[in-house]
């Protein structure tokens, strides 16, 4: 048992996260929520070349012939820059269209939030998922949706009409938005951790003052206990597993988002801090896929198995 | 990322499990809390019999995925807990090991393995607890040996340990860190008392240990003489990394019993108590992740299991408290009933965040020394 990541993994966590740093840096970040948040085609095209949606097809297919663990590693690395577009459920119909596999294609999903669809004016097509099968419907087979105005300034929704099947989750589309959101939570970790480090009040750093000090430590712990959960779920695939991993990894995202607001002080309530384009996120992201109340019935029908 | 044990690891799996089978039924019933000498025989009893299997030095010796296998496996088949060997096994044991001279490991730990000898810690004082630099207890040198007089206080095992290690200062003068020295003393030596503190749980775990001009040889000091912090802090992290394997195990086991008893008194269709059973359980898996973590960080550091300790007690020490809650609202009255193992648990989970380092000291060890954000004045 060696539970660190080997060589490789660390070297693809480097590497996705230095394109995403040259590519998605903080410029390009205000850009995209300028133009309310549709999907930058160069970009996807970009990330489609590098491998981003076909890591997990076989080599004879063109991918990279990776597993779960590598997949969670690239979608954290994700969420930790922001990254915005709907990237799990392209990743997810790479298995079926080599046009998403290349980046070429946009495809949202019908079936991950309930009433509301993201990103359905920009996509080429939407992901509809019926137990562990997909299959991909053009939008204007979707009809009377209409558009709503989105709380995250990068995540444009639609709603769509009552009625449309609610999908069980797939385990992997599940997992890979909880890994989007622990990388979201240790950004806002390193937000708060570098903002309390420079800000001085009465004199020294505000990183100085206990109260401050102890809401970063939280801010940690909550991180890699939801660190632990998601990549020991990558690693056994197990539903339940996973299930706890999102619940985890959704209360360190929306918390951490939060206390990292409250540690920038009155400037955490401004448009211009990123920090609100977080917690926006992590909301959203609670809610997609897999509720933590969903996630908890699970869990307890675990413990109840198990009897 | 592997989280598949090798099989030199499951074969030390098997072998053990067959063993706590054969070795377990031979053990006596666990004695009363409250009667310390059948606590102490029925622990070292114990202690004889791993000794006597080879399996005594497993907190020393092994690899700490084997430690990890050894916890698990003897938590699972209900064998007691290291207990009244405690600090002999995970703190006085590894500091002489580490620092003692050779005359010093021959002489204390063969003992400690064998079970032979119990050692109680004198480190924290009534004015020193979580700022334990500051403690007063003296130690005046006179010809071959120390005279020490103070007092010690949270001194778990003190009724029945032979040995105490024990931090004294040997130089008032010098900054606080600096004049400190450890010191192995006898616990029957003259001017030793022993005043046992009665704990909100009923029971008297700990005691008060009054020195009254004991002389203890300097002999019986364990590295240099001021060097005493240094020694301390080699061991100090041992105490914060795995040392809640098997309690990791016996909350899973606990959980599932929580589980049954709400199925049979009919709470489990209360979906706000069943949702959070379900949470729980999250929890408890994560953090058994996180020990996994933990253990494969230390084996790049040789063992020593670091500051990741602290990530990982801050959590488990309130998600303890939150299962004996659940707990609580799940049996209702019957919560209240102390001959009830619940009720005496929920009692002892309060200690959690209080003991090894308070959640507030551990905060701040996890913003310093992880987080780099700077010291408070």
């Amino acid at each position: 048992m060696d539970f660190r990541l080997t060589d490789d993994q660390r070297a693809l966590q480097r590497g996705v996260r230095e394109l995403l740093a040259g590519r998605f840096g903080p410029e390009a970040l205000r850009a995209a929520v300028d133009r309310g948040g549709t999907v930058d085609r160069e970009l996807w095209r970009e990330l489609g070349a590098a491998g981003f949606f076909s890591l997990r097809l076989p080599e004879a297919q063109g991918g990279a012939g990776l597993g779960l663990p590598e997949a969670v590693l690239v979608f954290e690395e994700a969420g930790r820059a922001l990254l915005n577009g709907p990237l799990v459920a392209t990743h997810v119909a790479a298995e079926r269209s080599p046009e998403a596999a290349e980046g070429t294609c946009v495809v949202t999903c019908a079936t991950q939030l309930r009433s509301l669809i993201t990103h359905f004016a920009a996509a080429d097509a939407a992901l509809v998922i019926h137990g562990t099968g997909i299959r991909t419907r053009r939008p204007k087979d979707l009809p009377h949706t209409r558009p709503v105005r989105s709380m995250d300034p990068l995540t444009p929704l639609h709603r769509i009409p009552d009625g449309t099947p609610k999908a069980p989750p797939r385990p992997d589309t599940v997992l890979l938005t909880a890994a989007e959101q622990l990388g979201s939570a240790a950004r806002t970790t390193d937000m708060a951790v570098r903002y309390a480090g420079e800000r001085e009040q009465f004199g020294q750093p505000i990183g100085g003052f206990q109260a401050v000090k102890h809401l970063c430590a939280q801010m940690l712990v909550r991180t890699e206990l939801a660190r632990s959960a998601v990549y020991a779920a990558a690693i056994t695939e197990d539903f339940t597993e996973i299930a706890g991993a999102k619940l985890l990894a959704d209360e360190a995202a929306v918390r951490n988002a939060r206390d990292c607001l409250q540690v920038h002080g009155g400037m955490g309530f401004t448009w211009e801090a990123e920090v609100h384009l977080h917690l926006k996120r992590a909301w959203l992201r609670g809610q997609m896929w897999l509720t933590a109340a969903e996630a908890e019935e699970i869990q307890a029908d675990a413990l109840a198995s198990a009897l | 990322m592997d989280l598949t044990y090798t099989e030199e690891e499951e074969a030390f799996r098997a072998r053990l499990r067959e063993w706590l089978d054969l070795s377990l039924p031979k053990l006596s019933a666990r004695p009363d809390p409250l009667d310390w000498p059948g606590r102490r025989a029925y622990d070292t009893t114990w202690q004889r019999m791993l000794y006597d299997a080879g399996y005594a030095d497993v907190h020393w010796d092994a690899s700490p995925t084997q430690r990890l296998i050894f916890l698990e496996e003897t938590e699972r088949a209900g064998a007691p807990y290291v207990g009244a060997n405690f600090v002999g096994l995970l703190h006085a044991g590894p500091t002489i090991a580490a620092e003692g001279t050779a005359e010093q490991r021959e002489r204390w730990l063969p003992p400690v393995l064998r079970g032979d000898e119990i050692w109680c810690q004198g480190f924290s004082e009534p004015d020193a607890g979580s700022d334990l630099a500051s403690l007063r207890t003296k130690a005046v040198r006179d010809g071959d040996s120390y005279v020490v007089t103070g007092s010690k206080i949270w001194t778990s095992h003190a009724e029945v340990a032979d040995w105490c290690e024990l931090l004294v200062r040997t130089d008032p003068d010098a900054p606080r860190h600096r004049g400190i020295s450890w010191l192995a003393m006898r616990m029957d030596a003259p001017g030793v008392t022993v005043r046992p503190l009665r704990t909100l749980a009923g029971s008297a775990e700990f005691a008060e240990v009054f020195l009254d001009e004991v002389r203890v040889p300097v002999a019986n000091r364990v590295g240099e003489e001021n060097d005493g912090w240094r020694v301390t802090m080699v061991t100090l992290s041992f105490e914060r990394g795995t040392a809640f394997v098997g309690e990791v195990v016996a909350c899973r086991r606990t959980l599932g019993e929580l589980a049954a008893a709400a199925r049979a008194n009919g709470t489990w269709d209360d979906r706000v108590l069943r949702r959070g059973l379900g949470r729980l359980n999250a929890e408890f898996s994560a953090l058994w992740r996180l020990i996994q973590w933990n253990v494969s960080e230390s084996q790049k550091t040789g063992g020593v299991p670091g500051v990741g300790g602290s990530v990982f007690k801050l959590r488990y020490s309130h998600a303890r408290q939150e299962l004996y809650e659940a707990a609580a609202q799940i049996l209702g009255p019957d919560a209240f009933d102390l001959d009830r193992q619940w009720a005496a648990d929920r009692l002892s989970s309060l200690s959690y965040t209080i003991a090894a380092g308070t959640s507030q000291i551990q905060r701040n060890i996890v913003a310093e020394r992880i987080l780099g954000l700077p010291k408070g004045r």
